[in-house]
């Protein structure tokens, strides 16, 4: 059986990086792994979601309504229009970060405030996390996505990786430390 | 052996280096983009952007008939400009071996449409290729290039989006030496005069025949025995759902080699089954094969032909397996639409266009614009491929002007698109003397398949030095007079609006060149960064009159407009240009 776990979020949020953090360290605990990214007109502000499957064999690279044992989102608006894809009893990790789309800063559409009051009623795993606050309080917004990986790790115990080793590969040198503080951060999160 | 995450896109280039190939050409469109990307970096192959897929093909041609192996790259409809090269090399063949990857996209995630490209092998009568993860992009493509060569013939190689842009483990091997075949003339080979033609096309049904015989034995078409109570037949993706859905319990026909089709391995094996499911994406290219060798089958009557397919609605369609019921909470998440980013240069054009849309009514084309279609803006009537957004003005302002309609058909190509097919475009606009405001959108590159160099640029895909080609220049040299042309920054609205006057009060021909590059290029935002825009909520009345252009970086909140991501705004001024009471001004100039 594969486990089967969701990124989404907004373009340019980092979602692609992290899904590569994660599928290397995935690969180094051995598992087979399909990973599917879908981009092009998402790259403009839009939604962009990262599917990865891991286990002893995987045949399909994505994943279909109440099939995710795990959905990571980086937007809260963006949680809830990925909900339908959490399995029963699966775990939805959440950042509270907002950002409002064309719609809604027009004032076409209604940005959802109470979201994750909805969502918390409904979903029995559900982490709401201050990923993106902590972020900014590191100095660097772009270590959003390594908090949430953070975390991400707890949940599905992947404890065998030297995850922040790994960091080192996919980080520019002056940016590691902040990057294994947000992931330590995003850890002790959950 | 070295194992690495690779997508298919990525395969496919590492393939193509670990047999040889020395060629690659394309033209960039999702999702094969990232296939020429990554020949690029590799020393040993020259890799090019062409100007369309036409030109990357006939130059992939080129070199395989002079003797290097070659590989040209394009998305689907792509394969539509190219079909002309395709049609006459199925009938030439190659020396050295040519394989023409065709990325579709069932789903549409970034096309036009969801042509499935299978039937080009059969059109073009070329041999069929098609992987179905990341490993087989690799192993196939070297395939590939051996079948090219051994039945001189040249290897369409159908992925879709699904297989470009996942990503798997693939088994690395070792690059191979550059394959460099002696090129001989051979005229009655290479010249597709009728006389030679009708030779080569026999030459051709007697090849096909062979690879056939060949195709019942590959090892890209293999039997996977389950079960013999049902049989399934797939290829590409729909191979990876078959196995989803279920497992090892049926029996498997796995195609690799789809054209021609082997239909001998087909017949045993439909006939050692009690009931056959043909699983495919798209067209029912598989399925019209099997029934025409006699075998009834569950097919497209079942699964759909529109869309892209996934394990859920096989196991549906197949599997009776339905899903079980999921969370859902009673909000809805308000939708996130692509849009024009902060500081687009394109946006001051389609804000004029708006003004002026008593006056002008607009046809639009492929590339970033495209998003000028959505509102506020409704930028333009029709969007259908690339070059039609100037040509198409031709025929439509015939159309206007036969039912008394007094607006003048204005349309756009952007500058990658004007030198993939607007150029041809342009020439019969001007040819026609058509009364039409014919505008290239020029922001310096092929902005929405990821920055990719074009024929305006200085550097080539390889960092090489190389002429840049002066749009200008090229419109001048046309024979557009000088008060028929205007070169004007878009994100200034008073000398936008003075060519859109200058181009609706004359009758026939008009061109309007808006220049400014995109703000996403790696110096212009590097020149951008800690320039932004600031309301002063003190002169802010609250009149909304900047939101009207639908700037990302703003928002309208407690009456008050405010930029609200000033890491986005670039300064570009057009919410300047459009408050009244001199509220906003500029801060890190």
């Amino acid at each position: 059986m594969a486990t089967n776990i969701l990124l989404v979020g907004v373009g340019g949020q980092g979602i692609i990086l992290m899904s590569k953090v994660l599928a290397a360290g995935l690969a180094q605990m051995g598992y087979d792994i399909k990973m599917s990214e879908i981009h092009g007109m998402s790259q403009r502000g839009g939604t962009v979601t990262t599917q990865i499957r891991y286990g002893d064999k995987v045949y399909a690279p994505g994943i279909g309504e109440q099939e995710a044992d795990c959905i990571v989102s980086f937007e809260k608006v963006e949680a809830l229009r990925a909900l339908p894809f959490l399995k029963k009893g699966g775990t939805m990790i959440t950042d509270k970060h907002e950002i409002y789309s064309m719609p809604v800063l027009t004032g076409k559409a209604e940005y959802p405030g109470n979201a994750l009051e909805l969502m918390a009623e409904a979903v029995e795993n559900l982490h709401i996390i201050p990923a993106m606050d902590k972020a900014l309080e590191l100095g660097n917004v772009r270590v959003q996505n390594i908090c949430l990986l953070g975390a991400l790790v707890k949940v599905l115990k992947l404890d065998a990786v030297d995850w922040k080793g790994l960091l080192a590969d996919y980080v520019p040198e002056k940016a590691l430390d902040l990057n294994k503080q947000a992931f330590a951060a995003g850890y002790a999160m959950i | 052996m070295v194992k690495e995450i690779m997508s298919g896109n990525e395969a496919i280039a590492r393939g193509a280096w670990e047999a040889g190939c020395s060629f690659a050409a394309a033209y960039p469109g999702t999702p094969s983009t990232e296939i020429l990307e990554n020949l690029a970096e590799i020393r040993e192959i020259s890799a090019r952007w062409a100007n369309n897929e036409k030109t990357a093909l006939e130059m992939a041609i080129g070199a395989a008939i002079g003797g290097l192996r070659s590989l040209a790259a394009m998305k689907h409809v792509g394969l539509n400009v190219a079909a002309d090269p395709l049609c006459a090399v199925g009938y030439t063949g190659v020396n050295a071996g040519l394989v023409v990857v065709t990325a579709d996209d069932p789903g549409c995630h970034s096309s036009q449409n969801e042509q499935d490209n299978r039937f080009y092998a059969l059109l073009a009568k070329v041999a069929l290729v098609e992987p179905s993860d990341s490993q087989e992009c690799k192993d196939y493509i070297k395939e590939a290039f051996a079948i090219s060569e051994r039945f001189d013939i040249p290897v369409l190689f159908r992925v879709t989006t699904r297989i470009c842009h996942s990503k798997g483990l693939v088994e690395l091997e070792q690059p191979g030496e550059t394959v460099v075949k002696p090129y001989q003339q051979n005229r009655s080979k290479y010249c597709m005069l009728p006389a030679n033609a009708r030779v080569r096309h026999v030459v051709r049904e007697e090849s096909l025949a062979e690879l056939e015989e060949y195709a019942n034995t590959s090892s890209l078409n293999r039997i996977e025995w389950g079960s013999r109570k049902l049989g399934i037949v797939t290829s590409g993706i729909s191979y990876q759902y078959a196995k989803e859905v279920f497992g090892n319990s049926a029996s498997i026909l796995k195609l690799g080699l789809t054209n021609p089709l082997p239909r001998t391995l087909i017949k045993e094996f439909c006939g050692a089954v009690d009931e056959i499911y043909v699983i495919e994406e798209g067209e029912p290219f598989i399925e019209n094969a099997v029934k025409a060798l006699g075998f009834s089958c569950t097919g497209k009557d079942k699964i759909p032909i529109t869309g892209e397919l996934n394990a859920s609605i096989v196991g549906a369609a197949l599997a009776g397996k339905n899903p079980q019921a999921g969370y859902s909470v009673e909000v809805q998440a308000p939708p996130r639409p692509p849009v024009l980013c902060a500081g687009c240069p394109h946006r001051g054009f389609f804000w004029s266009l708006k003004k002026n849309k008593k006056r002008i009514v607009a046809m639009g084309d492929i590339g970033c614009y495209s998003l000028g279609v959505g509102e506020p803006f409704a930028g333009f009537e029709t969007n259908l491929c690339m070059g039609a957004g100037i040509s198409g003005t031709i025929g439509f302002a015939k159309a206007l002007e036969k039912q008394g309609d007094p607006r003048k058909v204005l349309g756009m190509v952007g500058d990658s698109t004007f030198f993939h097919s607007g150029i041809t475009s342009l020439i019969d606009v001007i040819h026609a003397d058509a009364n039409v405001i014919a505008c290239i959108l020029d922001n310096s590159i092929t902005a929405m398949t990821g920055h990719q160099v074009n024929a305006g640029s200085d550097r080539d895909v390889q960092g090489n030095e190389v002429p840049a080609i002066d749009v200008v220049a090229l419109i001048r040299g046309l024979g557009v007079p000088e008060d028929r042309l205007r070169v004007v920054d878009p994100l200034d609205l008073k000398a936008m609006q003075q060519a859109l006057d200058a181009a609706v009060a004359v009758k026939g021909p008009f061109v309007i060149i808006t220049k400014r590059p995109c703000v996403l290029i790696k110096e212009v935002a590097r020149a951008n960064a800690g320039r932004y825009c600031q309301v002063d909520p003190d002169k802010c009345v609250g009149c909304r009159a900047c939101t009207l252009i639908a700037c990302p970086a703003m928002a309208f909140k407690d009456n008050k407009s405010i930029i609200a991501d000033p890491a986005s705004c670039t300064a570009c001024g057009l919410c300047m240009q459009m408050c009244k009471f001199d509220a906003i001004s500029k801060v890190g100039e």
